[in-house]
């Protein structure tokens, strides 16, 4: 259970550990954007941890990131695969984002810190509270953007059409300014947990 | 020694373990991704040219024009692919063109790689609806600021390269459609 939980707070990947930045960055321009994004990568991320957690034993230690990449490459390509054959139209939504999880440090660096040091059901508890933790941030951050800088949520328009979007929310500049503010945020709750 | 041989030998079964499932994946997969880009080029032609009745496939050398045809027979215009280099990638482009090649009826991104957000809005109507009814003489021009001929198309804010890799992409594979018809 402690496994399961720490990722989606005490050591959330994207607020607490700032890991996974690029795709964190890239991405949420929009909250679905956000969510399908962390949902393929909650696939991945459960596929890869266990089967590094199954083969630990027999992977040299001077290859095993060469291993584990070519592990999450092949997930991340079923996904990819799978979406374009069964829903191409998530897939077109998606484009570019889903071959982008293969270089999202979250899933190696899950692999390498906490699956092939663990037990296969520790392994993927810990990938499903990582993976769930990655997605709520990438929500919220998508969210966030996306209310700024087109005035809609998941395309439903919130804000009254006269709102003028702010354009910067969308470039890079708009997430890094997000995603400064919810880290500082965070930290500020755990503070006052802290002290009180 | 031992150890090197070991290395290999888990990097090689690794690879081939992972490969040989991608390869079963893809190819139970391939069929249904091709049909599904065909079901999606079909869809296209129908959203852009809702008329046309009959739709006749036309080979000239490597590329597929589709001859498009209403209810009294009559050649209504042509449907064909543009492919070209966009921003991090290939671009490909479903447009549908009236019978003389000077005006188009509109255009569908049928594959593109471009930047979420930025680039990736060529797809989005606000774009691709400047395309409708475009005249494309002398050809498609791209501007920054607000348009004044019928030749014309507003490029896309943050995202100008996306924007005139589409209009360039248009205007030459129209030239070259024209070159393959006439030696038709």
């Amino acid at each position: 259970m402690k496994s399961f939980l720490k990722g989606l707070w005490s050591e959330h990947p994207i607020f607490r550990q700032l890991l996974g930045m690029c795709p964190t960055l890239a991405v949420t321009t929009s909250a679905l954007n956000g969510l399908s994004m962390g949902l393929a990568v909650i696939f991945v991320l459960f596929f890869s941890s266990l089967v590094v957690s199954l083969i630990k034993k027999w992977v040299p230690p001077q290859v095993r990131i060469a291993v584990y990449t070519v592990i999450i490459a092949t997930f991340v390509t079923i996904v990819d695969i799978f979406f374009k054959a069964q829903f191409p139209d998530i897939s077109r939504a998606l484009g570019p984002y889903v071959p982008l999880i293969i270089v999202n440090c979250i899933i190696l660096g899950r692999c390498e810190a906490f699956a092939s040091k663990h037990t296969v059901v520790t392994s993927i508890v810990d990938a499903l509270g990582m993976g769930l933790g990655f997605t709520w941030g990438l929500f919220v951050l998508g969210s966030i953007r996306e209310i700024f800088g087109s005035g809609t949520v998941l395309g439903m328009h919130i804000l009254s059409p006269k709102y003028n979007p702010l354009i910067v929310m969308i470039l890079p500049a708009g997430a890094f300014l997000v995603l400064g503010f919810l880290v500082a945020l965070m930290n500020r709750i755990e503070k006052w947990k802290a002290s009180s | 020694m031992k150890e090197f041989f070991k290395i290999m030998g888990v990097l090689t079964i690794t690879c081939v373990i992972c490969a040989f499932f991608l390869a079963v994946v893809f190819s139970s997969a391939k069929e249904k991704i091709s049909m599904n880009e065909k079901k999606r080029i079909k869809q296209a032609i129908e959203n852009l040219a809702p008329d046309s009745v009959t739709v006749q496939e036309l080979k000239l050398k490597d590329q597929v024009v589709y001859k498009l045809f209403d209810k009294n027979k009559k050649l209504m215009g042509y449907a064909f692919i543009a492919k070209g280099q966009g921003y991090q990638g290939t671009i490909k482009i479903l447009s549908v063109i009236d019978p003389t090649l000077q005006k188009l009826e509109g255009i569908e991104i049928i594959e593109s790689v471009e930047t979420p957000g930025l680039g990736a809005k060529i797809q989005d109507d606000p774009f691709r609806k400047q395309f409708d009814g475009l005249s494309v003489l002398p050809q498609i021009e791209c501007l920054k600021d607000q348009v004044q001929k019928n030749n014309q198309i507003q490029a896309i804010t943050g995202a100008t390269i996306s924007s005139r890799a589409v209009v360039n992409i248009l205007n030459k594979e129209i030239k070259t459609l024209e070159k393959l018809l006439k030696t038709q």
